[in-house]
């Protein structure tokens, strides 16, 4: 029933994005006068991968570590507890607030560039990592770790070397999953990172764009030249996003332990 | 964790290592994991502290005006937030309306009446629809939806005109652009999660109750609902809630087809504003006071999405299920 729509705004998103992803989409610069037709995004592509890179970089190993300490260490005690309800609330700020959050302490401070969006984007993706990690901790049966204290490991090394790469599959799946969200995340990006014309390799230097910035800016122009440029970034990031929702898929089902 | 002090006794698991590096070894890493898991709290803490202190300004600027003046005019330094939190509960509530049915119905659908077969492809197909990102969905609204919905409107508020309540509601002309449209959008992106929420506290109704009640007769659609619906119905009602806190917090898709004009008005097709699409809309040319008060409605925001999350969560808390 609710297929419907979706496979409406799928297809007329290929229909219109079809004709102007191509290789010089992905690559060139954005014009500099809205108006006039061309390409391209490249400068956003560039952005959304770097930005989204940079947050998978810092939220992952942070959430990752998070959950091993609710999980492994502090498991029903009054901290974990909170921690846990903590992150739960997290999860639910609007990514809008988070964005306001980092403008406020961040951009304030040193300006506006692609670290700042990166930021705010690992603030979104934190209680997500937080949340599949622990799931996949949880489900590694016990026996396993027992069966290491017995043999005399500590619990750290019982962690490292027996819990993590049983529970890899769903961990990965997870951050597969909030690196999915957070590509395609506008709001936090608006105040976080500005906007270039041309592509900045810099994530400290200079403010930057991405692909679902590009698309909100052009989405209000009156110019076609700008709403053709949105459907082809469109067409880009869904496709991205997908990408990554069906890897993660697959690496939870064909390499989880049953 | 005095591994260290005392003398290893074969009973204790970790005490045959060596004792000494490894144990502090072991509690640093402990400290790095509990570190880690502290950062929730510092960044909570923080986005509360440093939004607010920012707000503050607009907040003090007119005493309790900011959360109860209707009047938005930045030029004049007027900031009243109602608009804004008028439009926020508008959009959300058609969004359940909409939302909620569909939603519900899917999920009874997927767990007891869909051969075995449609499960897995449908909800993986559902599960796709949540990860569409939000900003593609408000193109294609404000590119497709809206001007299409813009002859609905004016045909159903030609429809109404006579009638007295309806008339006030569906007054047209509109561009497509409304508070209805922005509902609609809304309840586009929140179906999936009330879907997949209501699916799973619909697999946890024991098979025996579903057995008992077709042992005594009755037909499907009488077993959803003497079997089905009284056990999950806090546990859908918590997923309801948690699809309503994200329709709140939307801001991409409602920012474009809002129509941007804070104003209260009973014109479901009128244009009209929320907090996170005001914020999203405004920010860029905003500066000092007007500033503040976009933070400000930030702030409010965030205390009202947390508010609703945490009924949420206690609703469904109840029920059993961990959402």
């Amino acid at each position: 029933m609710a297929a419907v729509p979706l496979a409406f705004v799928v297809a007329y998103l290929l229909h219109k994005g079809a004709g102007i992803v191509d290789w010089g989409f992905l690559t060139d610069d954005i014009p500099i006068s809205s108006r006039l037709p061309g390409p391209g995004m490249g400068p956003a592509v560039l952005g959304t991968l770097l930005i989204t890179g940079a947050a998978t970089a810092m939220a992952v190993p942070l959430g990752v570590l998070a959950a091993l300490y609710l999980n492994e260490y502090g498991k029903r005690g009054r901290l974990a507890s909170v921690i846990r309800f903590l992150a739960d609330v997290m999860a639910g700020v609007p990514s809008i607030v988070m964005g306001l959050f980092i403008y406020t302490v961040w951009v304030l401070r040193y300006g506006q560039t692609g670290f700042a969006g990166a930021l705010s984007l690992a603030c979104l993706m934190l209680p997500i990592v937080i949340r599949s990690a622990e799931t996949a901790l949880q489900l590694v049966p016990s026996e396993l770790r027992e069966a290491s204290a017995a043999l005399g490991a500590r619990t750290s090394r019982t962690i490292l070397t027996v819990v993590i790469p049983a529970a890899l599959p769903g961990v990965v799946s997870g951050a597969l999953l909030a690196v999915a969200r957070a590509a395609g995340e506008t709001a936090p990006l608006l105040f976080t990172i500005g906007t270039v014309n041309a592509a900045n390799t810099s994530l400290l230097d200079g403010t930057n764009t991405a692909l679902s910035a590009q698309i909100f800016g052009n989405a209000r122009l009156p110019f076609d030249a700008a709403i053709d440029r949105a459907w082809g970034a469109a067409l880009t990031l869904i496709a991205l996003v997908f990408a990554l929702t069906f890897i993660a898929r697959v690496v939870a089902r064909r390499f989880t332990v049953r | 964790m005095t591994l260290t002090t005392r003398p290893p006794s074969p009973a204790r698991p970790g005490a045959l290592a060596s004792p000494g590096r490894a144990g502090l070894s072991d509690r640093s890493f402990r400290s790095l994991t509990l570190g880690c898991g502290l950062l929730v709290l510092v960044i909570l803490g923080l986005i509360t502290i440093s939004t607010t202190q920012e707000a503050w300004p607009a907040f003090t600027h007119d005493g309790l005006r900011f959360f109860t003046s209707d009047r938005w005019a930045p030029s004049a330094d007027a900031f009243g937030s109602l608009p804004f939190v008028y439009g926020t509960v508008v959009t959300a509530v058609i969004a359940l309306v909409i939302a909620v049915p569909i939603s519900v119905g899917m999920a009874l659908f997927l767990s007891d009446v869909a051969p075995r077969r449609l499960r897995r492809p449908v909800s993986s197909l559902v599960d796709l629809l949540a990860a569409v990102p939000s900003v593609v969905y408000g193109l294609w609204g404000v590119i497709v939806l809206a001007p299409w919905l813009a002859g609905i409107y004016g045909r159903v508020s030609d429809v109404t005109s006579p009638v007295p309540v309806l008339s006030n509601l569906f007054e047209g002309p509109s561009s497509g652009r409304s508070l209805f449209t922005a509902g609609l959008i809304l309840a586009l992106m929140v179906t999936p999660i009330i879907t997949s929420i209501s699916r799973e506290v619909f697999d946890t109704v024991p098979t025996t109750a579903k057995e008992a009640a077709y042992a005594l007769g009755s037909t499907r659609w009488e077993m959803i609902r003497a079997a089905v619906f009284p056990h999950s119905r806090a546990g859908v009602v918590g997923g309801v809630m948690l699809g309503l806190g994200r329709a709140m917090g939307e801001t991409i898709a409602a920012a474009l087809v809002i129509g941007s004009s804070p104003q209260i008005s009973a014109r479901l097709f009128g244009s009209g504003d929320s907090m996170a699409a005001v914020i999203a809309n405004e920010f860029g040319e905003a500066g000092g006071l007007h500033r503040a008060a976009l933070i400000g409605l930030g702030v409010e925001l965030f205390a009202i999405t947390i508010l609703v999350n945490l009924i949420a969560r206690h609703v469904v808390g109840r029920a059993g299920v961990r959402s």
